[in-house]
């Protein structure tokens, strides 16, 4: 539902924060993995205990910038931390060391697709910053307790510009940044761990109109069904306001996932000073050429990029490059096999068809399957040159091929179930000959000018054959010996 | 050997077996015993030092290695982190906090086989020039009890002073070691910013900050400096550049380095007269000693103590912030349960009003509408600063200047008024802005009874020279 009403727009800008995949903490070594007990991924540094100082982890750069090139963006040269400061018990040092205000990666941005085509979303930026611990209201009666394994994890914040208009459009968006994030290996892209999490900032104006609304943010949505469902319900939300001659007020809000609607958290009345400040004890990084190439070298090649190039190499349709491209797993292995057979478009087919059908049936990805590209070549080259027919090899020699564990081939197995067709002509026109025989009254009629019979005697013949014939070579020997 | 006269001299007693470390301690827990009135130190470790002592000594014996400050009896400064001892920056926020870690200081200095005998009293969180600004209240200077040993390594200069200890530890935001050593008639070394890790060691101003020594003389400041400097991997803005034995280059071969002074600093009419026509007469004997003595113009100089104090305060009001009694620290009782409350309690009834004087100033210097006007004008002097410094030292290798506009005060004198306090770090703040080494010599004595020193300078991470004419002027000029 792009189109919440005639008279409004809606706007929206997203904010993503993933966790990146770094080893140790992104200013000290603590382990930065998920999971562990309550306080125990901890020390001096993270906790601020008196004296303790950041060392900046250069993992984490290398993975901020690679997220930055993927995404388009221009990559900042000169960079440093800065503090912002509030206090929460889950901030340790009073502060928040963040790239807020000089972004390691400037513009660039997302392809999305949904129902209405395809549409860049531009980028404001990508910039690093540290987590914060957990506060937990809900553990003890009398106390909130803080988790303080996650402060110190090294983020990034994926800022989009105001250009989303529905939560159809940001669901799309979100889910390619998963995408983006995972085949990268920047981030493990979980967002029920909170790995990837996302706030949403929207507003509505009338249609036409330069000028954005007043804006409500609504925080930690995680799920993308979940930002779908809020940023619809804030809209309508909106709306209804606007038509009713409310004001609408600058406020953050969040998402119960239980009604599907939004609700106050705080009115902003003025904007929070944070009094950022360049950390004195972290000296600025410079990021070099050979950084870039070196990262820009290792990227690997993106599901975009991938379809482009299945299109142009394999000469495949688009819908068929695109599906294939969306699987890391499933592009290699079609690679793999168009390495050993050149009939492209007959792999695709295969794989999109009783292949996915198989790994859908048994919950299987591509690469838990015994059956190799190779013998998923071989069987594809049999129904090409006619060996075994198409409705054969997919229901009966393809899943005697997944059972088969002595490592026979198709062409071995098609014989020891006897599926090779039958193209010796003399043996078929001597069925042939039995088959018209047999029933002269059609032959008749057929020659008569009832053509639709044809089927009727194929028929008759391949059963003879036990499905063995050659369907192609058939008919054109029977339509030949009704001809004469 | 007593009275000490140096570390070498101390350890060579050791070895040829005239003392011991144990004895060595003995002395210190009595001299510490006998001056628990000068307030110099926060907490002792009799037991500890003994057993540490005991050690060392049978280690020697026993002919094993020993470390570049076996048995050197040390005292530091209540802001550097010791595992398992009290950290309490002379604070009601951290009484009764004691370090999880060792600063990396003193994980060096005991490396080297140093006795940590105790810690020194010093103003709360660094901040002050006469360590009356202290949790456990006013340290006093041994020369004349009622006056202020300086501040806000006092603590560390008067365990220096009335022999508590052999050298000790200190920290120089802008002036905290060489202000005291002055006042106290020590020496009193101010190490290049970077020079020495900052991990374990209480910010202040992050970017002013470094770990100071107070010692009897500069061959022992220099054989300390030695081993507490240099690279560490918990420190980003450590130099890594190689350290030198900076004691065995004090007396190695060198030509005469050229002196500079800045005109303006022996104009200013803060000047004591005395302070002023000593060092007017010093350099017309260096110059009849042969040392080419360069007049410099300096006329940034009003600018440099409210340049100071905008920096300065700033990062504090930013490095305090962790001290909140959240994870550890001073937790006003009954506890507040509302957040801000509970923040504003800990916080006003933890910290002191200095304290709380300047966290407010930096966090005004900071706030959105003034900040340009303080912080960014503030950064702007200080480049400009760094670049004249520059010039500077391609005219002259060492820099000349008083330490302190005069010589100790009277405990409770000038406490009326804050800025006239801050005014009198305008010689001192200027090594802490571009970040150059500095140390104070008490090569003068007032008429009025008190010593008063020489400050010297040099370009960054030039210890050795800086050291090595020092050390030249201490055998060639010191008075008695």
């Amino acid at each position: 539902m792009s189109n919440y009403s005639e008279k409004y727009e809606a706007v929206v800008g997203l904010e993503v924060h993933a966790q990146l995949l770094t080893k140790s903490k992104l200013f000290c070594g603590d382990d930065a993995s998920f999971g562990a007990l309550p306080n125990t991924h901890v020390s001096p540094i993270v906790l601020a205990h008196p004296g303790t100082l950041p060392k900046l982890n250069k993992d984490a750069i290398a993975l901020a910038v690679r997220m930055g090139l993927a995404c388009n963006c221009t990559i900042e040269r000169k960079n440093y931390f800065a503090r912002k400061h509030y206090f929460y018990p889950d901030l340790p040092k009073g502060y928040q060391l963040s790239q807020h205000t000089t972004p390691i990666c400037v513009g660039g941005f997302v392809k999305i697709k949904t129902a209405a085509g395809e549409r860049n979303i531009q980028l404001n930026r990508i910039h690093m910053e540290e987590d914060a611990g957990k506060s937990m209201h809900d553990q003890d009666e009398q106390y909130s307790v803080v988790d303080y394994n996650r402060a110190g994890v090294p983020l990034i914040e994926i800022v989009s510009e105001p250009d989303l208009h529905s939560g159809d459009e940001a669901a799309a968006y979100l889910t390619e940044i998963r995408k983006l994030v995972r085949t990268l290996n920047v981030c493990d892209g979980n967002m029920e761990e909170g790995s990837l999490r996302c706030d949403a900032n929207i507003s509505i104006r009338l249609k036409g109109d330069p000028k954005l609304g007043t804006k409500v943010e609504i925080k930690n949505l995680n799920s993308i069904r979940f930002l779908k469902k809020a940023i619809d319900h804030e809209v309508m939300r909106m709306i209804e306001m606007k038509e009713k001659g409310e004001t609408i007020l600058q406020q953050t809000r969040g998402f119960n996932p239980d009604t599907e609607t939004t609700f106050a958290i705080r009115t902003k009345e003025d904007a929070d000073d944070y009094r950022y400040m360049a950390d004195p004890d972290l000296p600025p990084f410079v990021i070099t050429d050979e950084f870039i190439a070196d990262i820009q070298a290792s990227l690997p090649e993106l599901s975009e990029q991938k379809k482009e190039r299945f299109m142009q190499q394999y000469g495949l349709p688009a819908y068929d490059a695109g599906l294939l491209s969306e699987d890391v797993e499933l592009a290699a292995y079609f690679e793999d096999a168009a390495k050993a057979i050149t009939a492209y478009k007959q792999i695709a087919n295969w794989l999109l068809g009783p292949v996915k059908s198989v790994l859908n049936e048994e919950g299987k990805e591509i690469n838990q399957l015994t059956l190799t590209p190779q013998q998923l070549a071989a069987v594809i080259q049999l129904v090409e040159e006619g060996k075994v027919s198409h409705t054969m090899a997919v229901q009966k020699l393809f899943p005697a091929l997944l059972q088969s564990t002595n490592g026979s081939s198709a062409e071995q197995l098609a014989q020891e179930l006897n599926l090779l067709q039958e193209r010796n002509e003399d043996a078929l026109q001597q069925l042939i000959e039995e088959v018209l025989s047999s029933m002269p009254q059609k032959v008749t009629e057929y020659k008569k000018g009832k053509k639709g019979l044809l089927g009727l005697f194929v028929g008759e013949v391949m059963k003879k054959s036990k499905g063995k014939a050659d369907p192609k070579l058939l008919n054109q020997l029977v339509t030949e010996k009704l001809a004469n | 050997m007593y009275p000490f006269a140096s570390i070498n001299a101390y350890q060579q007693q050791l070895f040829a077996g005239t003392t011991s470390c144990k004895e060595a301690v003995e002395f210190y827990l009595q001299q510490i015993e006998r001056q628990e009135h000068l307030n110099a130190l926060v907490a002792v470790f009799p037991q500890e030092a003994r057993q540490r002592a005991e050690l060392l000594d049978a280690k020697r014996k026993a002919g094993t290695s020993t470390g570049k400050l076996h048995g050197v009896v040390v005292t530091i400064k209540d802001v550097i982190a010791w595992e398992q001892h009290p950290l309490s920056a002379s604070s009601n926020i951290l009484k009764g906090f004691h370090s999880i870690y060792n600063s990396t200081a003193v994980q060096k200095l005991v490396a080297e086989d140093a006795i940590i005998i105790g810690i020194n009293n010093c103003d709360e969180f660094a901040m002050g020039s006469s360590n009356e600004k202290s949790a456990f209240g006013p340290v006093r200077n041994k020369i004349d009890e009622s006056r202020v040993p300086g501040g806000s390594s006092g603590g560390s200069a008067v365990a220096v002073q009335a022999h508590l200890c052999m050298v000790s530890l200190g920290s120089d935001t802008g002036g905290s070691v060489r202000q005291p050593a002055d006042f106290c008639g020590i020496v009193g070394v101010k190490p290049t910013y970077g020079r020495v890790s900052r991990h374990g060691l209480i910010a202040y101003g992050s970017s002013f900050d470094q770990i100071g020594i107070l010692a009897n003389n500069v061959e022992d400041a220099a054989l300390v400096l030695s081993v507490i400097a240099g690279e560490d991997e918990y420190d980003a803005t450590v130099s890594t550049l190689p350290v030198p034995s900076y004691a065995e280059e004090l007396t190695s071969a060198s030509t005469k380095p050229v002196i500079g002074y800045f005109k303006q600093t022996l104009q200013h009419e803060g000047l004591d007269e005395e302070i002023r026509s000593s060092h007017l007469a010093f350099i017309a004997q260096l110059k009849q000693d042969g040392y080419q003595v360069k007049e410099l113009e300096f006329d940034l100089i009003d600018y440099i103590v409210p340049t100071y104090y905008v920096l300065t305060t700033a990062e504090a009001s930013s490095n305090l912030s962790r001290f909140d009694g959240v994870r550890y620290g001073y937790q006003a009782t009954p506890v507040k349960e509302e957040l801000t409350e509970f923040y504003s309690a800990n916080r006003s009834e933890g910290f002191g009003k200095e304290v709380q004087r300047r966290i407010m100033l930096g966090t005004f210097v900071l706030s959105a509408g003034y900040y340009d006007a303080y912080y960014t004008k503030a950064q702007q002097v200080r480049r400009k600063l760094f670049e004249q410094t520059k010039l500077v030292f391609s005219e002259v290798d060492v820099l000349l200047m008083p330490v302190s506009p005069s010589t100790a005060f009277k405990i409770g004198e000038k406490n009326s008024n804050p800025v006239e306090m801050y005014l009198a770090d305008i010689y001192t703040v200027f090594a802490n802005l571009v970040g150059i080494p500095g140390l104070s010599i008490p090569l003068f004595q007032h008429s009025n009874g008190l010593p008063f020193g020489l400050q010297m300078m040099t370009k960054h991470f030039d210890e050795v020279s800086l050291l090595r004419l020092a050390h030249t002027f201490m055998q060639t000029y010191k008075a008695g």
